[in-house]
């Protein structure tokens, strides 16, 4: 009886080994093979039959990226708006989570619900009144435009986190401040804001992929090269030289690499940050 | 040690708090709105006002290039609904959209449950969540190239495809008006699943273990203690993260523009490349607005069952 259990466990241990095998062949595929091309050179991207190794291998398309200012101008881009955004979203998101986390006042119940159906409004159907606003706030082509625009995306989010994560520490920790005759801004920076750090974290880590990934706007509100962020820039090169797939391959590797780099630090914060944000905000 | 310190401040050793002052009443009642400002005028300016301007736009015959736009009424909204290329941009819209959330969730749940077995080292299992997620650190642009890549008539997937046997020819999958869709959809079920295999695989684990004790003790096999156990569990994630995904997908526009831009011939045109061609290549701005009032109420149709059910699982 224990031996055929324990051949059943193995049992099942292999096919569970199979069907995870098969499932990470479609799910780790591409960014496989996308990591495969950018280390061949050019000419070898559509040989026939394809090959996993390349038969040359080289780093030559991501030298000419590193060389390249018109490049490194794109990642240069993106980095400013994206930290600029997870700071100013977290500012923004703590204070407006702590009202709603520690507060009761009249409109409470009916903002949370606005900020929770904000997340729900169509970027695209913002895009025609928001070009024109920003056209008018001579914002057009800056960063600041960009910035403002991502902190609409991402402060309804970072609120909700940020209040389900103030409620389930307990009052007692910064009303202890007040009683001492403090503020209640004190208390909230000295006291919920340090220990609120795997919240924090994980909202900036939300933030920063949103920032990072953008496209729709980033295409619509900047208008010159040294202005564009990351997947705008990708796309551009792309319509440029769409032969150069080694190139692009190498741009596509290094465009998600600051992404894969958080999430690989943070991601037992974000993971249980994003399961209670979608689950139970 | 924070929570030691704050409690030993509370002691009563403080002196007992004086009548509240008018100032300080007044204090306390404005300091949730002061902690709110900054939220209240970046949404009123960013949020609010271009909701109010496009539905304001939407009513009129032309806004933008013309200097004078003449109040038109709902003429816009007949215009758009029975011109046959928004049609066929709702229908395609919908097929992707439902396919995407039928798929993402099947995958996502398929995935999340073998992950969650106890069966292998849990090192393992990390190692597995890691490439299971890789499709998520993508955005789309390079989600785009990447399978423009794979899918080229030349490329890896058809190299795949008839090795195995299952074509005889290479196929365009993103080049022909018949396939077109499909394969954009499938790209979309490739990015997006993740989202959803996270949130279910955190729903898994807060399930009580007991209660597949219980039924294993009662005989259940492993097909019921999915229908009977884990799904009823999962409901209300499960539900969420589908009307989170339908507001989504309904309105996906990147991933379309990048990789077919709504061709070959409208074969995948949905409404956020309809509403985007409208304004950025057309110029018709009070068009693109009306088309984009159509899926904003569509989006918070669903937004306001999501609330409710948020509420309703409080």
């Amino acid at each position: 009886m224990a031996l055929s259990l324990k051949a059943r466990n193995r049992a099942r241990a292999t096919l569970l080994t199979i069907g995870l095998t098969l499932g990470a062949v479609y799910a780790g595929g591409p960014a496989v093979w996308m990591l495969s091309n950018s280390l061949k050179p050019n000419g070898e991207v559509f040989d026939y039959p394809p090959r996993l190794i390349p038969e040359t291998f080289t780093i030559e398309a991501y030298t000419r990226i590193f060389t390249s200012p018109d490049k490194l101008r794109f990642f240069l881009n993106s980095y400013v708006v994206a930290l600029s955004v997870v700071a100013l979203t977290l500012m923004v998101g703590i204070l407006a989570g702590y009202a709603l986390s520690r507060y009761n006042f009249p409109g409470k119940r009916a903002l949370s619900s606005v900020i929770i159906s904000i997340q729900a409004v169509p970027p695209i159907t913002l895009l025609i009144p928001y070009f024109g606003l920003v056209v008018t706030l001579q914002l057009y082509d800056t960063y600041l435009a960009l910035i403002l625009t991502y902190m609409v995306a991402t402060i309804p989010y970072s609120i909700l986190m940020m209040t389900g994560y103030f409620n389930t520490l307990p009052r007692e920790l910064d009303e202890a401040v007040k009683v001492d005759g403090g503020g209640s801004f004190r208390a909230l920076w000295q006291v919920l804001v340090p220990v609120s750090v795997p919240g924090i974290i994980a909202v900036g880590t939300y933030t920063f992929m949103v920032a990072w990934n953008e496209y729709l706007f980033a295409l619509t509100l900047t208008k010159n090269r040294d202005m564009r962020t990351v997947p705008v820039g990708i796309q551009l090169l792309m319509g440029e030289h769409s032969f150069e797939w080694s190139e692009m391959m190498a741009m596509s590797v290094l465009g998600c690499l600051p992404v894969l780099i958080l999430f690989l630090f943070f991601q037992r914060q974000f993971i249980g940050g994003m399961a209670d944000g979608a689950v139970k905000s | 040690m924070q929570l030691a310190k704050a409690t030993q401040a509370s002691s009563p050793d403080v002196a007992p708090p004086r009548q509240a002052s008018r100032g300080r009443r007044f204090r306390t009642f404005a300091e949730p709105y002061a902690y709110l400002s900054p939220t209240i005028v970046v949404m009123a300016v960013m949020m609010a006002m271009p909701v109010v301007l496009v539905f304001g736009y939407s009513l009129f015959n032309n806004v933008v290039t013309t200097k004078h736009p003449k109040f038109v009424g709902l003429d816009n909204y007949v215009r758009l609904l029975t011109d046959p290329i928004f049609q066929t941009a709702a229908a395609n819209t919908m097929v992707f959209t439902i396919t995407s959330v039928v798929l993402h969730l099947l995958i996502g749940l398929g995935f999340a449950m073998m992950l969650n077995s106890v069966l292998l080292p849990r090192g393992v299992i990390a190692a597995y969540r890691m490439i299971y997620i890789l499709p998520w650190v993508m955005t789309a642009a390079i989600v785009s190239i990447l399978w423009q890549l794979m899918l080229n008539p030349n490329g890896v997937i058809n190299f795949i495809l008839q090795t195995v046997g299952l074509i005889d020819h290479k196929i365009e999958w993103l080049s022909s008006t018949n396939l077109a869709l499909g394969s954009l959809t499938f790209i979309n079920v490739w990015a997006g699943y993740p989202f959803f295999m996270i949130s279910i695989l955190a729903g898994l684990q807060g399930i009580p273990s007991d209660l597949y004790e219980a039924a294993r003790v009662d005989g259940a096999g492993p097909l019921r203690r999915l229908w009977n156990i884990t799904l009823p569990q999962l409901k209300p994630i499960l539900l969420s993260m589908a009307m989170l995904d339908f507001i989504w997908n309904i309105q996906q526009f990147s991933l379309v523009w990048l990789t077919t831009g709504g061709g070959p011939i409208n074969a995948t045109e949905t409404i956020g490349t309809y509403t985007y061609k409208l304004a950025f290549s057309k110029y018709e701005f009070s068009m693109s607005a009306t088309s984009g009032v159509i899926l904003f109420v569509a989006s918070m149709v669903i937004a306001l069952f999501y609330v409710r059910h948020q509420k309703g699982g409080e």
